[in-house]
């Protein structure tokens, strides 16, 4: 028998308004990521990359379509199959364009919080996101408030507590946008390792086409139609 | 993790002076109550410490301090003779203002029955009782005096021989205490061209009446002031107070001295009952809805602040909840973190309070349940007041988290 995909979407539709206002943000976008696979997500802006992204976080809910995460249907069409809010705090991990941190934690706090919300709290919390943190690169800077870290800093602050409770699902929008180059390259390395080292499904939405042989497949996107580049070159 | 105190922690000067704030507020509310209570023991302090068992009063008043009551000298004597009174004793008290070095001096002046009564039930702080039927006062030391200085009231002059401390009357006047016919020297003084004229006039009126052109000496009588003047002057002491013999039944003394037909009488308790409800009732539910008006007010402002601490965290929560925080860690946040300002505007009213109400004209007696009572409305205010913001932070979206 087969391993379950990491994720898998199917038929995925998504309108915004009604009547005269209707927009068809995505038109049946099926998609799959395999456990272990760095997957990209292109396309110019408003081509509805950041809505599929939020729907397979289960942020906001399709109009139709189905969504499974590590083989649960979670989301069929408008019903909702589990607590998508515990769901989404056990498998997935979130990285954003910015950082996002809570801005009166620290950046172990930050890290030290996402553990906290599943339950690992204390000295285990501290030691965890202590580890991460270190291996991220930013050990030195765990005290301090997120406004005394740098754009590179706090993204990888960012990452460290996406990966903090090993999710099966990583989401990335954009992560690289407000970094330098060779920080880009480092973030876009850093999610292959994780979903190679951690078996887990990645996808990163990015406009940059500089680091696209780091990823084991690619997405397109247009208008709300998502198809897969043959080719990653 | 206890994302409110970190929270605090990170905005510590902004949270701080905002709980000063309140705790400005609340230390109004925390006087009011204080203002209030001193009220009641300033009203019947009077009563409580003098300890009669009976006063006896003017026909049909409520005196002598809730309104003024006049009864004859005499009436001592009869109150005396009543079976079960161990004693009796005149009682004077009146409110004076007058200049003394230039400032304006107000104080109610109380008459002891000398030589029974010496004030030695007085609270002295420092000093004595009175040794002399004369010319001798004891203050209490919001009037300002020291010991031994010397105070013109009237054409005599007094003596400081005593300091009290806690005697004020239910005006908030600072007692004076003197001997009777000291107290009834100070107000009945007239001064001399006042004097002359009456006396002229008396003389004048004395010359068309033939009792005085028969009887030369009473001529001489004409000359006293008309306080002195027994047979045309108005009673002079405000009340007699009696100390009844420990076996005596107090109501059946009462009901024989109120079979008489010229005098009211009251026990100590309807006499404090009396004060209370006729002197402080009004200042009372005056101060309460002022009160209330406070609380009121202090548990809007909070919530529009919590509220204003709330929207300046919206993002976070956002975050939060696309963390998959449930909503109770989201409420927790908001609760604790508006008890923490509640408690920690309350602990700034209790110490500047404690600071600034001794300097208030009249007296702030704060008292522990008062100050539980305000505790638990604070509390209560405090979780109210973050309804509003917690109401806001529930309709977050996660997705407010990947705007902007």
């Amino acid at each position: 028998m087969s391993e379950p995909l990491a994720i898998e979407t199917f038929k995925i539709n998504k309108t915004y308004g009604i009547g005269r206002t209707e927009v068809l943000a995505l038109r049946e976008a099926s998609l799959q990521v395999q456990k272990g696979q760095v997957v990209a997500l292109l396309g110019p802006s408003g081509s509805g990359k950041s809505t599929l992204l939020t729907i397979i976080g289960l942020v906001i809910p399709p109009t139709s379509g189905q969504v499974r995460i590590d083989g649960n249907l979670v989301v069929d069409g408008s019903s909702i199959t589990t607590n998508l809010r515990t769901f989404r705090r056990r498998h997935i991990g979130f990285v954003f364009q910015k950082a996002n941190l809570i801005p009166f934690l620290t950046a172990s706090e930050n890290v030290e919080i996402a553990l906290q919300l599943n339950g690992v709290v204390g000295q285990r919390a501290r030691a965890r996101a202590r580890e991460l943190l270190v291996e991220f690169g930013v050990g030195e800077r765990s005290y301090d408030l997120p406004f005394r870290l740098s754009g590179g800093e706090q993204q990888r602050v960012a990452i460290a507590r996406a990966l903090a409770n090993s999710p099966q699902v990583i989401l990335a929008d954009e992560p690289t946008a407000a970094l330098d180059s060779q920080r880009a390259r480092q973030v876009m390395e850093l999610f292959a390792k994780i979903a190679h080292d951690q078996n887990a499904g990645v996808i990163v939405v990015t406009h940059d086409h500089r680091f696209l042989e780091i990823f084991d497949k690619i997405y397109e996107m247009e208008d709300g139609v998502l198809h897969e580049r043959v080719s990653v070159q | 993790m206890n994302l409110a105190f970190k929270d605090v922690r990170q905005n510590l000067g902004r949270f701080g002076l905002t709980a000063l704030g309140i705790g400005m507020m609340l230390m109004m509310v925390m006087g009011m109550a204080g203002i209030y209570r001193g009220l009641i023991e300033d009203a019947i302090l009077v009563v409580d410490r003098i300890g009669g068992d009976i006063w006896v009063v003017q026909k049909n008043t409520r005196g002598p301090f809730a309104e003024i009551s006049r009864v004859p000298k005499t009436l001592v004597y009869r109150v005396q003779a009543v079976p079960g009174v161990d004693s009796a004793r005149e009682f004077v008290f009146h409110t004076i203002q007058r200049q003394v070095d230039g400032k304006s001096l107000r104080m109610s002046v109380l008459g002891l029955s000398w030589p029974t009564d010496k004030g030695e039930w007085l609270p002295l702080i420092s000093g004595r009782a009175l040794s002399r039927n004369h010319f001798e006062i004891i203050v209490d030391r919001t009037l300002g005096f020291r010991l031994d200085d010397r105070i013109l009231l009237g054409k005599d002059i007094y003596r400081v021989v005593g300091i009290t401390s806690g005697m004020v009357s239910s005006g908030g006047d600072g007692i004076a205490v003197v001997t009777v016919s000291d107290s009834q020297a100070i107000q009945f003084d007239t001064v001399g061209e006042a004097l002359r004229l009456e006396r002229s006039a008396r003389e004048r009126r004395a010359t068309d009446v033939d009792i005085f052109l028969n009887q030369p000496n009473l001529m001489e009588q004409l000359s006293l002031p008309a306080s002195s003047l027994p047979a045309v002057s108005s009673p002079q002491i405000s009340a007699v107070i009696a100390r009844l013999a420990p076996e005596a039944n107090v109501e059946k003394v009462k009901a024989v001295i109120a079979n008489w037909g010229d005098v009211s009488v009251y026990t100590r308790d309807g006499q404090e009952e009396l004060l209370l409800q006729g002197m402080v009732d009004k200042a009372r539910r005056q101060l309460g809805m002022f009160r209330m008006l406070l609380t009121i007010i202090a548990a809007v402002v909070m919530a529009l602040i919590l509220y204003t601490m709330t929207l300046d965290k919206l993002h976070s929560i956002a975050l939060l909840k696309l963390l998959g925080a449930p909503d109770s860690t989201i409420l927790m946040m908001l609760v604790q973190q508006a008890i923490v300002l509640g408690t920690t505007g309350y602990a700034f009213a209790l110490l500047i309070g404690r600071q600034l109400f001794p300097y208030f004209p009249r007296r702030v007696v704060i008292t522990t349940p008062d100050l539980l009572q305000l505790f638990v409305i604070v509390l209560g205010i405090s979780v109210l007041s973050s309804l509003l913001g917690i109401w806001r932070a529930f309709r977050v979206k996660p997705t407010e988290a990947l705007m902007g």
